[in-house]
């Protein structure tokens, strides 16, 4: 094992000069890199011989590495440098790393945050996460190997998250004798596939993190090599961040900051461009605009701020604005929409429910979405387009997302900030995926609302009622139908205008074509509740009786209406009542297994929490229970 | 147009500003978690900056173990007031009644005192985020921790379900009951903490320079007799010695190291041409290999 010499330390100049040495390093640059490869490829040996040759090291985590290495290192008592990496307990019993870890090391032109992610398919999420922040990635290949699925996977990946700068280490060239040979047709290979993934330029480096070559220097093993090594390739290569600085000025408001009623400051991190006192800007989605006024800082008031700076500003006039809207140069604003198609990569153990809403965040801002069913999902192997209805963890595909209201965007070609964006499961606070917007669908523009000369107020008027939607959720066999039909009865001797939407009913013909999938049924109560809508529109009051088990779907329709008008009723009986009642015999088929997806049995119902009427069956009759609900619709 | 190479330590700054912010629009009752070392320093500097002019919108909170350096009491006092924020001190009761201290009580001292004080704490004032002033580089287990750590209704850490945490978008969101810890300097090294104290001016405790201190020398540790109750061995004296510390705990269980560095630069200095960690002179980590992630999984911070 070669030692290399500790030029990354200047012991001199420390020694001699620590003002002068301070000085230097407080003008130091900083580079975000990703490692992509496999436990094979020596991904871990590189950064632990990156951390070492850069002295990250020091005696006492040396001395525990050594004694590690000796129990359970793969290196027959040699310094494994992978110990130094593989980090949770779980993970070093296992042999490998399972998540993405962050490492730190720092040469005297660059600190450098490396994240360290692994590279089996079934890790694709941590491979995303860690290139998500990443300016530049390295691909390590092993040469005795060349370019292997695994590497057209990782380099798929770091071209879709958007990083330019591409560094392909050619790895273990210990192992083939440090032959040019082999270097020149691995780089070959791989060029022909980078092109047809889009990678247009990379830099390829002969290394071996074992024996250190062509890490801090030229190694004297591979003469025919004259491009730089490893880590002066990392210090010198151009960050990303001057690059931003020349697009147009985007600052997603983060927090209002009012402090009294003198002051009211726009907190955040610019996405894009410069911004001075005097700038002409404009709010999203509003459109009000206005100059700036000051950029307000603790060591008093600045002149300019750039992309990547968490400022404050103030504006000359007293305008609207809030968390989520976004500050754009007045003369070139953003787009704003509600449909876009985007790249998803899914994060979660429970697969994409398309109709679903999803929280979507992006920027500052976090609005409802739904997602289509996926046009393709993409083999991230062989770069294919398959069919698929869902997305399964670790899958991506492109599909169609709608939002609750119109946003600020760019395409995350442009912008990672207003482009890139995570959904987050409403039940389980779970990150659930990743997206990357690629453009506005015009659908949205479109279409338009039809302006109707008779209104909903009007239609509710001449039915001298209020309309209202009566949601009844409950376990099958619970008395939904059997309580919702007394309820119409009841209102029709009122003269009241009603109409009941029954679950069986409405499978025979509106929802004939859907199954009992957790999909079919989020879609089945979707279709409901538009219908359900234009009847309220129609002034009539709707009665539902759908066993409707995911709290989910129950708040979407809940916020399809106009408040106040869904009435969600909470037929509560205990599943060994319902399935002692089963009236129609659907429990004991369900129990014998030839009945699927049957809820409250192989499929889970999510009792309302906030229900605003709740029924124990147990307690009262049907009748009872239908009096009480009309007592509370109509007071 | 006007181009300006940020350095790596406005780029620090201005992440840890933005996930200050962050918490502050998404929870309901932050706090921030302040132990009085360089670490905690940095982090409430960087509140300052993050919401000036107004004064950070939470709570300082420490959580005491009476066993802290006098010179860090002292600090901890004037920082809060000059930040303008509430400073809340917690002890907990039953270690406090038990007499619990870390020359009787070995690794009961740490559990009682700081983990399950911390609980305890937050419990009380039902703080939902808590800030904390931990590093990635420190140890293994936190170079694997998120920036927006979860914790479930009894303060669990689960290393193996963390949310992915991608750009600089973090998922807040909670049941009730669960709560998050939230490190704003994940991505800082210990040089650039250095760093950006000498280069911002932060006050820190003097403890970190040398000075003449009387000490005894215990297991291999050099051991400040900081108040009267530091129980002297038969023949143990404490000898005058020129020592500063390199990070700051409990007294009794704070390693100080021999140094003549005054100023900062000169600790800087010592530290970039010293050839130890600095968790090498806290006597928990020691234990065992894995013990970090062991105590994080039990609520420690």
């Amino acid at each position: 094992m070669t030692t290399q010499d500790p030029i990354y330390k200047t012991d001199a100049l420390i020694a001699e000069d620590i003002d002068a040495y301070l000085e230097t390093h407080q003008h130091k640059t900083m580079l975000r890199f990703i490692t992509c490869g496999s436990v094979d490829d020596g991904k871990s040996t590189l950064i632990g011989r990156l951390l070492y040759d850069s002295k990250m090291i020091f005696e006492d985590q040396l001395a525990a590495l050594e004694a590690d290495s000796k129990r359970v290192g793969t290196q027959g008592g040699e310094i494994d440098f992978a110990l130094l990496v593989d980090g949770l307990a779980a993970e070093r019993e296992q042999g490998i790393t399972i998540d993405v870890a962050y490492r730190f090391f720092a040469t005297e032109k660059r600190k450098f945050i490396v994240a360290d992610t692994p590279g089996h398919e079934q890790y694709t999420r941590n491979m995303v996460t860690g290139a998500s922040t990443a300016d530049l990635a390295v691909i390590l290949i092993d040469a005795r190997k060349g370019v292997l699925t695994q590497t057209r996977r990782h380099s798929y990946l770091v071209n879709l998250l958007g990083i330019k700068n591409v560094v392909l280490a050619v790895n273990k060239m210990d192992l083939v004798s440090y032959s040019q040979e082999t270097f020149d047709s691995i780089v070959a290979d791989y060029k022909a596939f980078a092109q047809s993934i889009g990678i247009e330029e990379f830099t390829a480096i002969p290394i071996s993190g074992y024996c250190g070559d062509n890490i801090t220097a030229n190694s004297e093993n591979t003469p025919w090599y004259t491009g730089t090594a490893l880590l002066p390739h990392l210090e010198a290569v151009e960050v990303n961040n001057t690059a931003d600085q020349d697009k147009s000025f985007c600052l997603p408001v983060q927090w209002v900051n009012r402090p009294n009623l003198d002051f009211r400051g726009f907190a955040g991190t610019i996405a894009s461009g410069t911004i001075r006192p005097g700038d002409a800007i404009r709010v999203l989605p509003s459109g009000k605009t206005s100059t700036v006024a000051r950029i307000v800082s603790l060591e008093g008031d600045r002149e300019l701020a750039v992309a990547g700076e968490a400022v404050n500003i103030t504006l000359a006039d007293e305008i609207d604005c809030s968390r989520g809207q976004v500050i754009v140069a007045a003369q070139d604003p953003l787009e704003v929409a509600d449909q876009f198609e985007s790249t998803l990569v899914w994060m979660d153990e429970n697969a994409l429910v398309p109709g679903r809403a999803y929280w979507l965040k992006i920027g500052t801002q976090t609005v409802s979405a739904t997602v289509q069913h996926p046009k393709y999902e993409v083999n991230v192997n062989t770069q294919e387009h398959l069919a698929s209805k869902t997305l399964d963890l670790n899958a991506i595909g492109v599909a169609n997302i709608t939002t609750d209201r119109e946003i600020p965007f760019a395409p995350y070609a442009e912008n990672r900030t207003l482009g890139g964006f995570i959904l987050i499961d409403k039940m389980t606070n779970h990150t659930v995926a990743a997206g990357m917007i690629h453009f506005a669908l015009r659908r949205a523009q479109n279409i338009h609302w039809q302006a109707t000369d008779i209104d909903r107020e009007h239609h509710a008027n001449m039915k001298h009622q209020k309309p209202a939607v009566l949601w009844l959720t409950g376990l099958s066999g619970s008395g939904k139908s059997t309580i919702a039909n007394i309820i119409e009865k009841k209102l029709a001797r009122m003269n009241r205008h009603t109409f009941l939407l029954d679950g069986d009913n409405v499978r025979h013909g509106l929802n004939k074509d859907l199954g009992f999938t957790e999909a079919d049924r989020v879609e089945n109560i979707r279709r409901v509740g538009e219908v359900a809508k234009l009847m309220t529109d129609a002034g009539l009051i709707v009665i539902t009786a759908f066993i409707s088990p995911f709290r989910s779907e129950r708040d979407m329709v809940r916020s399809m209406m106009q408040p106040g008008e869904f009435i969600e009723v909470f037929v509560d009986t205990p599943l060994e009542v319902a399935e002692e009642r089963d009236v129609k015999g659907l429990y004991a088929k369900a129990r014998s297994g030839a009945l699927k997806n049957f809820t409250g049995i192989d499929s889970p119902y999510e009792a309302p929490m906030n229900a605003e009427i709740r029924i124990d069956t147990t307690a009262m009759t049907a009748d009872e229970a239908a009096d009480l609900i009309i007592a509370r619709l109509i007071p | 147009m006007t181009q300006k190479t940020l350095t790596h330590l406005q780029r620090l700054e201005a992440e840890s500003i933005q996930i200050l912010r962050e918490v502050v629009a998404e929870a309901e009752n932050p706090v921030m978690l302040y132990s009085v070392g360089k670490d905690s320093a940095v982090m409430l500097h960087l509140a300052k900056k993050a919401f000036y002019p107004a004064p950070p919108p939470f709570p300082l909170m420490h959580v005491d173990t009476t066993w802290k350096f006098q010179d860090m009491y002292a600090l901890r006092d004037k920082a809060a007031a000059e930040a303008g924020m509430e400073l809340i001190v917690y002890q907990n009761p039953e270690a406090k009644e038990r007499g619990i201290n870390p020359f009787d009580h070995g690794s009961l001292h740490t559990d009682m005192w700081k983990t399950e004080g911390l609980k305890q704490a937050l419990d009380k004032h039902g703080f939902d985020v808590a800030f904390g002033g931990a590093r990635r580089d420190e140890e293994k287990s936190r170079a694997k921790e998120r920036v927006f750590s979860f914790r479930s209704a009894n303060h669990r850490w689960d290393p193996k379900n963390q949310r992915p945490e991608l750009w600089s978008l973090y998922n807040a969101r909670k049941a009730k009951g669960e709560s998050v810890r939230v490190f704003p300097i994940s991505n800082w090294t210990e040089l650039d903490i250095w760093q950006y104290i000498h280069l911002e001016g932060i006050e820190i405790v003097p403890l970190y320079f040398s000075a003449e201190r009387p000490t005894v020398e215990r297991d291999g540790l050099l051991l400040m007799v900081d108040d009267e109750r530091f129980p002297l061995k038969d023949g143990e004296e404490p000898k005058m010695r020129s020592v500063r510390f390199r990070t700051l705990g409990c007294y009794p269980l704070t390693g100080a190291v021999e140094s003549q560095a005054k100023t900062l630069p000169e600790v800087i200095q010592e530290m970039l041409l010293t050839t130890t960690s600095e968790r090498q002179g806290r006597a928990i980590d020691h234990d065992q290999a894995a013990s970090m992630e062991k105590k994080k999984q039990e609520g420690y911070f």
